[in-house]
């Protein structure tokens, strides 16, 4: 069986916002690998002619009416999970 | 412990003032006590049942009046926490509730617990989940399938007269099948998802897990339903899917010859057999019937199962809601280490396959092949029902395995699921019903209807239930 290269699986952990452990990056290049060997089954099937399908019940651009709904929602209760709130925000680090 | 009478006879006697739904928050709250060594439940919601029951026992009114429920904990619920199984959402308190939930509290149900799962619902049999293993009802060995499994040993052990699950890749029926209950799936689209944890989006259904055909119809009838706050549901019509008499004589049933493939258990391929043998004895034309791109299924699973995944747990990134992980020293560090630590084994195999198949170069090879390969399986669903009002087969090639079997090889988990994938990426409705037991352990008969056929789908499996009874 193939393994993925430490260094594939240190872009996929970056990608993903992953800070994997060196156990990890060791036991996920083996079971990657074996998950995408798996799927290598659908390379010799013959798809000519058709289209993908991405959702199944053919609706398209379901859109409402562009008005303020008042869910009863208070600012409080939204960000009583928060980690870290600031003045009624969400509080997140440095981005500067 | 004295069973669950009928849902609709529950509810009669509610409203009749017959029973009060105070002593039904309190059957079930007991029952979870005294069935806590199988570890179905991660919390109970004591305080807001209570205070419904009184509510309704002033005013007892709706179709499901005082009737106890468990859902899987993936499901947004006010009055305690909604964790996934998952360490990144172990604080987590729903500031807003699921749609499912307001339908059925509308029609006067209680949801008094939350049922383990796999975290995020990835995985086979409850081994994922951040908390606990749950044990199967018959033999705390083995695992209950998953991942609704919570739900579905809570509906076995007659905690609750009906529990609710989600199924992406075959999770209501897995475990409803492991465990001896009805389990349904929906046709894609027909409830809606807002306010469940997302796993797959164009896979997701939320369903019931009962002990009948005909209390997963009344659930089904009270969620269903077009929802402004998820897009993607359909508009349902306006008779109900309770089912009503019906005649399986002459019904035409495909088994499907894929679904019989080496690698099913011999025990298990019995009794599905005898039970297709019975539907013959009453009347309904059965044959084989090859849809060969059906084993193909899986494969497509696990590159857009995951390709989702990693797209819809990219919201949990420590900021607005979720573990926060207190050693991040910059803002890269508090998306990458509350994920590192909040996440677990599975999800991060799921969102790293999900990173790689969608990432470019692998995009058209993976990605956008295996959905090509999806319009193939819908084809020959399509074909399929052309012929036929039904298919039948097994819903798994094995009964409940053992605590630890399988949790070595992913690869091998994810082959539990072989069976009833296919029916979550074309979209068709479909159930497992408890059909008999091999070595002492449940076995479920799958059967699968046309898109949007819900409503014969669970007449047939009522009448199924009867048939299996005589």
């Amino acid at each position: 069986m193939s393994k993925l290269s430490r260094d594939d699986v240190l872009k996929l952990a970056a990608l993903s916002k992953l800070k994997l452990s060196e156990e990890e990056v060791e036991r996920l290049s083996g079971e990657l690998a074996e998950i995408l060997d798996y799927v290598k089954v659908l390379d010799s099937v013959d798809v000519t002619g058709l289209e993908p399908t991405y959702q199944v019940t053919g609706l398209q651009n379901v859109s409402r009416a562009d008005e303020i709904k008042d869910y009863g929602y208070k600012t409080q209760d939204l960000l009583k999970n928060a980690p870290a709130v600031h003045d009624g925000q969400f509080k997140v680090k440095r981005v500067l | 412990m004295s069973g669950w009478a009928p849902i609709t006879e529950i509810a009669e006697g509610v409203r009749s003032g017959r029973l009060r739904a105070s002593d039904m928050v309190k059957q079930a709250l007991d029952s979870i006590a005294e069935n806590s060594s199988y570890d179905a439940v991660i919390s109970t919601l004591d305080d807001t049942a209570s205070a419904r029951a009184a509510e309704l026992d002033k005013h007892p009114q709706g179709r499901l009046a005082g009737v106890p429920f468990i859902a899987k904990d993936n499901f947004l619920v006010m009055g305690g926490k909604t964790t996934a199984a998952s360490n990144i959402l172990r604080p987590f308190e729903a500031p807003y509730q699921s749609t499912a939930i307001e339908k059925l509290e509308a029609e006067g149900a209680i949801c008094v617990a939350k049922a383990n799962l796999d975290a995020f619902a990835h995985g086979s049999s409850t081994e994922n989940s951040d908390w606990f293993v749950t044990k199967h009802p018959k033999d705390k060995t083995r695992v209950p399938g998953g991942s609704s499994g919570g739900s579905a040993a809570a509906v076995a052990l007659d905690i609750v007269p009906f529990a609710l699950g989600t199924d992406t890749g075959g999770s209501i029926r897995l475990p409803a099948s492991f465990c001896g209950v009805v389990g349904y799936k929906p046709t894609y689209g027909l409830v809606s998802r807002s306010g469940v944890v997302a796993m797959a989006s164009s896979t997701d259904v939320i369903g019931p897990l009962t002990r009948t055909a005909e209390d997963a119809a009344l659930v089904l009838d009270v969620m269903s339903g077009r929802d402004e706050l998820d897009g993607t549901t359909i508009e349902r019509d306006d008779q109900s899917y309770v089912p009503s008499d019906y005649e399986i004589k002459g019904k035409r049933i495909g088994v499907i010859n894929e679904y019989f493939a080496e690698g099913i258990q011999p025990e298990v391929e019995k009794v599905v057999r005898q039970s297709i043998d019975k539907l013959t004895r009453n009347g309904a034309i059965t044959e084989e019937v090859s849809l060969p791109s059906l084993p193909l299924a899986l494969a497509v699973y696990y590159i857009v199962c995951p390709a989702e995944v990693s797209s819809n747990l990219s919201r949990y990134d420590g900021q607005r809601y979720g573990y926060f992980s207190p050693e991040a020293k910059n803002l890269d560090e508090s998306y990458e280490l509350s994920r590192e630590q909040g996440f677990g084994a599975e999800a991060k195999r799921r969102i790293m396959i999900g990173a790689h198949v969608l990432s470019s170069g692998y995009y058209d090879a993976y990605y956008k092949k295996a959905q090509t390969v999806r319009t193939k399986i819908i084809n020959e669903f399509s074909q399929a029902f052309e012929k036929y009002d039904f298919l039948v087969g097994p819903v798994a090639p094995m009964t409940a395995f053992k605590i630890g079997e399988r949790t070595s090889d992913p690869l091998q988990m994810y082959l539990t699921d072989i069976m009833t994938v296919a029916a979550n990426m074309s979209g068709n409705p479909s159930i497992s019903v408890p059909a008999g037991e091999a070595d002492g352990l449940p076995v479920g008969l799958q059967i699968i209807g046309p898109m949007r056929g819900d409503r014969q789908l669970l007449a047939a499996a009522k009448k199924f239930e009867e048939i299996n009874r005589q």
